[in-house]
């Protein structure tokens, strides 16, 4: 028992958004930016979930390993978790509105190539 | 050139990212808000799953945003793709059946686990109260279902009119039932409308399952759509 649990989940998490953050800058494919951005979007799920824990806490049900008279001191933190099912369906939103105007570029231009579309660079 | 400040910019983040994870230090205490959660879901909604509690009674109008929100997406998916399908469809669905005809594998074994695919999905909605699952989470367990039954048989069409009238009127009902909580309960979208049961039990924790039922059908329906709008 070396590293306490959200420290090794907030590693990871914010690793995640690294690398997101690296494939957006490196890659010009318009596919692989969107699959950068989903990596993102995950990393700040794990990352919110980690920041929920509460040392030695529970999963917030009511079951076997915790009674109703004990869930407001053996539980984790409720609420950041409730939040991430929330931005998880938003995130899976985003990703279908950029993967249909993903679609729609290619057909204009019959290329991904994030440097064919120059309209809208300064 | 680019590349090098594309490794610039990673590193500064990752610094700033260093210094968040250095200085964070595991909770020991829940907030206020999190300990009235925990104590209460249980006891005034009679659901043991806290985070659902939060979710359909709490919180029950970010939901509705949130259903919102899918909807939207699934309108705004259909009109950006919807003239590809128009002229073209024939063409391009003639030859994606020439080309990729699923091998016998895919097609026997979607027979196979389908059905447990959807009764699976069909578990996890109505748990939704009772252990970890709810209707969003339900509702992708049946879509992801629907895409393997599009990848096994590309010939498979889905009945858009049917979906958008089961999701329309999924959506119908979940506001009714929430202005039949301002009329009968304490406000909107509130659970009391029906009796709260035995605790633990499926048929418990007052309106929860059937909110949950509804947002399971009612997400379902709509990923299956946004799934099929890009498969032409």
């Amino acid at each position: 028992m070396g590293l306490p649990v959200s420290q090794i989940l907030l590693v990871t998490g914010f690793c995640l958004i690294l690398i997101g953050l690296a494939g957006i800058f490196v890659h010009r494919n318009i596919l692989r930016i969107i699959i950068g951005f989903s990596l993102i979007d995950t990393g700040i799920h794990v990352v919110m979930v980690a920041t929920g824990y509460v040392t030695g806490g529970t999963a917030p049900i009511i079951d076997a390993a915790l009674d109703k008279a004990n869930a407001a001191t053996n539980a984790v933190d409720p609420i950041p978790s409730a939040l991430v099912v929330t931005a998880i369906v938003i995130g899976f939103s985003v990703t279908a509105i950029m993967l249909s105007f993903a679609i729609r570029l290619y057909d204009a231009r019959k290329t991904l190539d994030i440097d064919a579309f120059t309209e809208s660079k300064w | 050139m680019k590349r090098l400040f594309a490794i610039i910019a990673v590193l500064m983040f990752g610094a700033i990212f260093f210094g968040l994870v250095g200085g964070y230090s595991e909770r020991q205490t829940r907030s206020p808000l999190a300990e009235y959660y925990l104590s209460q879901v249980p006891r005034e909604l009679g659901a043991p799953n806290v985070v659902t509690g939060i979710l359909i009674t709490y919180r029950g109008f970010d939901t509705l945003g949130e259903v919102a929100v899918l909807f939207m997406v699934a309108a705004s998916v259909g009109v950006l793709l919807a003239n590809k399908s128009g002229d073209n469809a024939q063409v391009t669905n003639a030859a994606s059946i020439d080309e990729s005809e699923p091998s016998e594998l895919v097609r026997t074994g979607a027979e196979v686990i389908l059905p447990l695919i959807f009764l699976f999905g069909a578990y996890v909605i109505m748990n939704g109260h009772l252990s970890a699952g709810g209707g969003f989470q339900g509702g992708a367990v049946v879509a992801s279902g629907v895409m393997l039954l599009m990848l096994a048989s590309s010939a498979t069409q889905l009945n858009h009119g049917f979906l958008s009238v089961t999701e329309s009127l999924a959506g119908v009902l979940y506001v009714s039932i929430g202005i039949l909580g301002i009329v009968f309960a304490d406000g909107f979208l509130d659970s009391h409308i029906l009796p709260l049961g035995t605790f633990g039990t499926l048929l418990s924790a007052g309106a929860i399952p059937l909110i949950s039922a509804l947002l399971g059908i009612k997400v379902g329906a709509e990923l299956s759509v946004v799934i099929d709008r890009f498969r032409h």
